[in-house]
């Protein structure tokens, strides 16, 4: 315990004046008009073995609105939004302070079981990872695991989640098919749907489109359009023009640390940092 | 001599002496296929399959006995050194993946994996046929399985590894369990690979001789169960092949020849399997 508590005062030592500038700027929701918050991030800090990855990060997630990270590689991006589903709790080793309240509840407290927050947290991932199986049961693998659905209700489920993810129109009749036969981009909204099924509350992003082509692309942007409304969207991107299209809030993160964080309008046209600026306007990363 | 000559000159040698050794290689092996073969089909016939062997000086015969003994003791040790060798392989790649027990228990398999056949054979010998006061199908299949066990757990090991982790990620994310994931998913991905690594176990136990010639020994008779002296293939052409008589040599070529190609017929149809399986999944 003196120890974790020593730790994070070095962090804020570390962090020197610039946190206490970046935390009057920012100050959550002070300056922003968010609506409803889904997740409040508090203090986070996050550590592989010795090595600290993040410092310090606190922001808050509107509820039912997409939020963008960007930043250089290696920056933390993804090792932030792998906190919000305990990712990192798969490896030894890795380990995360402070506070990441959803609707109110600590989310980081190992009272709370990894699984069941997994179900309300859902995660598509760079590569495209459809199971070894059709495209039905890939769907149908996530639906079975905590409830008892009939298998009239599992058809249905699973058409509806195919819908969800605009790929109804293109699987429908092969559905028996195995998921690794469809393209690139379909296996990606196969994981989408997949995610959709178990009706999370909040759907994580780590470079959806990273290994996609431009075409496929533009449909998962699409299908961001469309879900942002009926859950909360974390994604994180390399591409700044794509975090400009689909998000309604950005996050700028560099070397483990929150830059700045405000609406993506803000961020893009008129940041508070210079450093936000450079890295926008390419200047820089 | 330009640098360019020096390097054309120098890549032909070596592309010479490689495809030699290459020739060389594949030589051997069609000189050893192609004796079997010649020497071998000509004792097969359908006496081959269905008769037991013939006394010593009395003409014809068969080696059906042997040719059952085989196939029992290889599906009994498959039966023993499949699941034993999936789940300890399944142990060392998804849950004692860092941990000391995994790490020397992965080490003794690759130890074990290079035992000589014999001393395994005489292991057996002093467990199970010395308490046991006889010789037995079961000794033979039990020496067979330990030969198994280490290729399989060390393969199902590989295989399992091989999955991508973002697979399991992308399991873990959807609030699956762990062992779950593994029963559902990462075998699945993984079956093909484990598939062929156990057809291969069974390829290279079906050619054993060493372990049976201390366990199942040999019988010139029908089996009534595991439980007694049990012939099979090798030790019987072990046996025959050191006989004085034509009739017991040419038997001898002919389990040589169902040996070789038996083996032959494993790994030909875990590569078909293999395939197929790719262009599914």
């Amino acid at each position: 315990m003196n120890q974790t508590m020593y730790r994070q005062g070095e962090t804020g030592q570390a962090m020197g004046m610039q946190k206490n500038v970046a935390a009057m700027e920012l100050g959550p929701s002070k300056k922003l008009n968010m609506g409803d918050i889904k997740l409040s991030i508090r203090g986070l800090n996050f550590y592989y073995g010795e090595k600290q990855a993040l410092f310090d990060n606190t922001l808050d997630i509107a509820d039912k609105k997409v939020t963008a990270f960007i930043g250089p590689s290696g920056c933390g991006k993804s090792t932030h939004i792998r906190t919000y589903n305990r990712m990192y709790e798969l490896y030894k080793g890795f380990r995360a302070e402070g506070e990441i309240l959803m609707d109110g509840i600590n989310i980081l407290d190992q009272s709370i079981p990894a699984l069941h927050l997994r179900r309300k947290v859902g995660m598509i991932f760079q590569k495209p990872t459809p199971f070894p199986m059709s495209v039905f049961d890939n769907i149908a693998y996530g639906l079975k695991l905590y409830n008892n659905y009939s298998p009239s209700d599992i058809e249905g489920r699973v058409e509806k989640a195919l819908q969800d993810a605009a790929l109804w129109d293109e699987v429908q009749g092969k559905l028996q098919q195995p998921g690794t036969a469809l393209s690139g981009g379909q296996q990606q909204r196969l994981c989408i749907a997949r995610a959709l099924a178990v009706e999370p509350d909040v759907l994580l992003m780590d470079e959806p489109c990273s290994a996609l082509d431009p075409i496929a692309t533009a449909k998962i942007e699409e299908l961001i359009e469309e879900l942002k409304g009926k859950l909360t969207i974390v994604i994180v991107t390399h591409n700044m023009q794509q975090a400009a299209r689909v998000s309604d809030f950005t996050a700028y993160m560099y070397m483990g640390k929150l830059m700045e964080f405000g609406t993506t309008s803000t961020i893009f046209m008129n940041p508070v940092r210079k450093e936000t600026e450079d890295y926008v306007t390419g200047r820089f990363g | 001599m330009t640098l360019l000559t020096r390097r054309k000159i120098l890549n032909g040698v070596v592309l010479t002496l490689s495809g030699l050794a290459a020739v060389a290689g594949l030589f051997m092996l069609t000189w050893i296929l192609g004796n079997v073969a010649w020497k071998g089909i000509s004792s097969i016939n359908w006496d081959f399959f269905t008769k037991l062997p013939a006394p010593p000086g009395v003409k014809g015969g068969g080696l059906a006995n042997a040719i059952t003994g085989t196939l029992l003791m290889t599906a009994g040790a498959a039966c023993i050194a499949v699941p034993f060798g999936m789940m300890s392989g399944t142990y060392l790649a998804e849950f004692g993946k860092n941990s000391k027990v995994g790490s020397v228990a992965r080490f003794l398999a690759d130890i074990l994996v290079s035992a000589p056949s014999i001393v395994i054979g005489v292991f057996v010998y002093l467990v199970l046929v010395k308490p046991m006061h006889h010789f037995s199908g079961w000794a033979g299949a039990c020496s067979l399985a330990i030969i198994m066990l280490p290729v399989v757990s060390r393969t199902t090991e590989e295989m399992l590894r091989l999955v991508p982790p973002e697979i399991r990620e992308a399991a873990l994310a959807l609030g699956s369990p762990y062992w779950k994931m593994t029963l559902k998913i990462i075998y699945r991905s993984a079956a093909s690979g484990i598939f062929t690594g156990v057809m291969l176990a069974v390829a290279r136990v079906a050619g054993e001789t060493a372990p049976l010639l201390f366990t199942s020994l040999n019988s010139p008779y029908w089996m009534h169960s595991m439980n007694e002296p049990m012939a099979n293939l090798t030790v019987v052409l072990f046996n025959y092949a050191m006989s004085p008589y034509d009739d017991w040599h040419s038997l001898a070529w002919g389990a040589a020849f169902i040996i070789t190609i038996s083996v032959l017929a494993i790994n030909i149809f875990t590569r078909v399997i293999l395939r197929a399986k790719r262009r599914t999944f």
